[in-house]
């Protein structure tokens, strides 16, 4: 099948944060399809092996279907967590966008995956 | 159905001063809680109250309380509830009272405390409480002299009967964040803490999960949000929960931010490690089992949050002493500036070496250069200009100090394009390490008492 590369922004957003030493990366699908392209590709070892110059001592991959979200655990990520890490980003707070710029080969017809914008209600 | 109204103003210390008061006027709330205690915060709070037996606890909810008494004199069945007590909450409860009794406002004030373990730590280690660390397993005895805090997170079960002695603002230390809301909640409902009611309490631990970092889950940090979000005017959250624990995420009317299906699942999902059992005092909560609809402007509807079960332990936070550590920053401008930025940096450690001053842990970045996540992001195109930001971590006082002193020097000894030293030597901090454990609950005695 044609494949096309698009950063992962693309049919998804997040957010991260902390746990002590321990990062969490929350990547949500914006439409079913793109939850199902994410469960199969965006493994752990997937993850694990982009945020490899962090040295995380393990990455775990929990599920939760319900907003269509994976949740990545990246155990000693933080080189020391908000208290002792050195870094700027203490609390890994940058990490779901990083993730998120990530080049991934979705379908070359990936509409179906992408945001849809019309039907929520407006904003008072 | 019956329903209560809990806002949350505050996200943590540090947040907008303004929120809480303007949630209060807009929000026709219940209740209004406050969050003030980060992980480390307490550990802060225990060195401040070593030197001053009166201080201790979050000083800002005194102003915002100052504040927020013409609005409770409006609205006298608002009630507060606050981890703002921290290591002292008798101590600002006193305070609050004052405020309260100048300000002619009525509400009682109560007290949750039994949460600080440091006055017991030695007899419950020899007790058979380990406390060992949750991750590593090693025993709290590796660190035992350095220890400055140790409390366990207390579920809502005091918060209850704190309400029930009719207060209207309930003072805390450590509580689980949750529980700010789930407090509320089971008293008003009349919710116990048995196998029956653990549904109920796991919904509401949801809705206390989505409010309890303020703004989060109202646009703030949402990926999406653009200048039409509004987010300088953005309305803090309120959870409607129902009865029987079904619940809506919303804001006050004309307020900016936004709440919808993306904000709150990404705030669903924060700082969450296994999302099927989110362990708080009073439940573990299954956040997959909750339902998210849109079902107005700016509200989502929550159905369906139910149990995984409940633990017969409390988490405990241990914070102790960890050494010293500044960080200084320059602006490096011109052809080359990461590349320029990271050498200064190595100048600075090489100076100090001939000086005979080194450091347990350096580290040097230049931001705009993708440094942030270090190794991960790649600039595509050379920056115009980084900033170079120096970091070092040491147990000796002096030598950290020693670091703060040779920023400077790079304006006039540095490369080309070396500006920004305007706001002084880096101030040096100590560091309060984190040290998680567990105590089984029966250790543990929170107590409610009357201000």
């Amino acid at each position: 099948m044609a494949t096309t590369r698009v950063p992962l922004s693309v049919i998804a957003h997040g957010r991260s944060g902390d746990k002590g030493n321990h990062s969490n990366i929350a990547v949500l699908a914006y439409t079913d399809a793109g939850f199902v392209w994410l469960r199969k590709h965006l493994t752990a070892e997937v993850v694990a092996a982009y945020f490899a110059p962090l040295d995380p001592s393990n990455v775990e991959r929990f599920e939760a279907a319900n907003v269509r979200g994976l949740n990545f655990m990246l155990y000693d990520a933080l080189a020391g967590g908000a208290s002792r890490s050195l870094r700027s980003d203490t609390q890994g707070k940058t990490l779901a966008l990083a993730l998120l710029q990530m080049a991934i080969d979705v379908p070359a017809d990936h509409t179906a995956m992408l945001r849809n914008l019309t039907p929520r209600p407006p904003s008072l | 159905m019956k329903w209560v109204r809990i806002g949350n103003g505050c996200g943590f210390w540090g947040d907008n001063i303004d929120a809480p008061i303007r949630l209060a006027e807009e929000g026709r709330l219940d209740y209004l809680t406050l969050e003030y205690l980060a992980e480390l915060t307490m550990s802060i709070l225990a060195v401040q109250k070593a030197k001053d037996p009166a201080a201790g606890f979050a000083s800002d909810f005194l102003d915002v309380l100052s504040r927020l008494a013409p609005v409770l004199k409006d609205q006298p069945h608002l009630k507060i509830v606050t981890n703002a007590g921290g290591m002292n909450p008798s101590g600002c409860a006193a305070r609050a009272r004052e405020i309260l009794d100048q300000e002619g406002t009525h509400h009682r004030v109560a007290v949750v405390s039994g949460d600080d373990l440091m006055p017991r730590l030695d007899d419950l280690v020899a007790g058979g409480h380990g406390l060992n660390h949750l991750d590593t397993g090693e025993p709290i005895a590796k660190i035992r002299d350095k220890v400055v805090s140790a409390n366990a997170y207390l579920g809502a079960k005091p918060i209850v009967d704190a309400l029930k002695t009719g207060a209207g603002i309930v003072i805390t230390g450590r509580v689980a964040d949750a529980s700010l809301t789930v407090g509320p909640a089971a008293f008003e409902f009349g919710w116990g803490f048995g196998e029956a009611d653990l549904d109920r309490l796991a919904a509401a631990t949801v809705a206390g999960h989505l409010i309890e970092c303020g703004a989060q889950v109202t646009g703030g940090l949402w990926m999406d949000a653009d200048y039409s979000t509004r987010l300088g005017a953005v309305g803090y959250p309120v959870a409607e929960i129902a009865e029987d624990g079904t619940f809506t995420i919303t804001k006050p009317p004309g307020t900016g931010g936004a709440v919808n299906r993306e904000t709150v699942s990404e705030q669903l999902l924060y700082e969450v490690e296994d999302p099927a059992r989110y362990y708080t005092p009073d439940v573990v909560a299954d956040f997959t089992s909750a339902q998210l609809r849109e079902t107005g402007p700016d509200v989502v509807s929550v159905s369906g949050g139910s149990a995984n079960g409940v633990t017969d332990t409390y988490k405990v936070s241990v914070a102790y002493r960890d050494g010293y550590t500044a960080a200084g920053t320059l602006l490096i401008f011109g052809p080359k500036a990461a590349e320029k930025a990271r050498r200064s940096g190595a100048i600075i450690l090489e100076k100090l070496r001939q000086a005979g001053v080194w450091f347990a842990e350096s580290y040097t970045e230049a931001l705009g250069a993708g440094d942030c996540v270090p190794g991960v992001m790649k600039s595509a195109a050379e920056p115009a200009e980084v900033v170079l930001r120096v970091a070092v971590r040491d147990p000796r006082k002096a030598a950290v100090e020693r670091f703060a002193k040779e920023f400077a020097p790079l304006v006039t000894s540095g490369f080309a394009g070396t500006t920004g030293y305007t706001t002084g030597r880096p101030p040096v901090r100590e560091v309060f390490a984190y040290w998680p454990a567990l105590i089984a609950k029966a250790a543990v005695y929170p107590r409610v008492e009357v201000a």
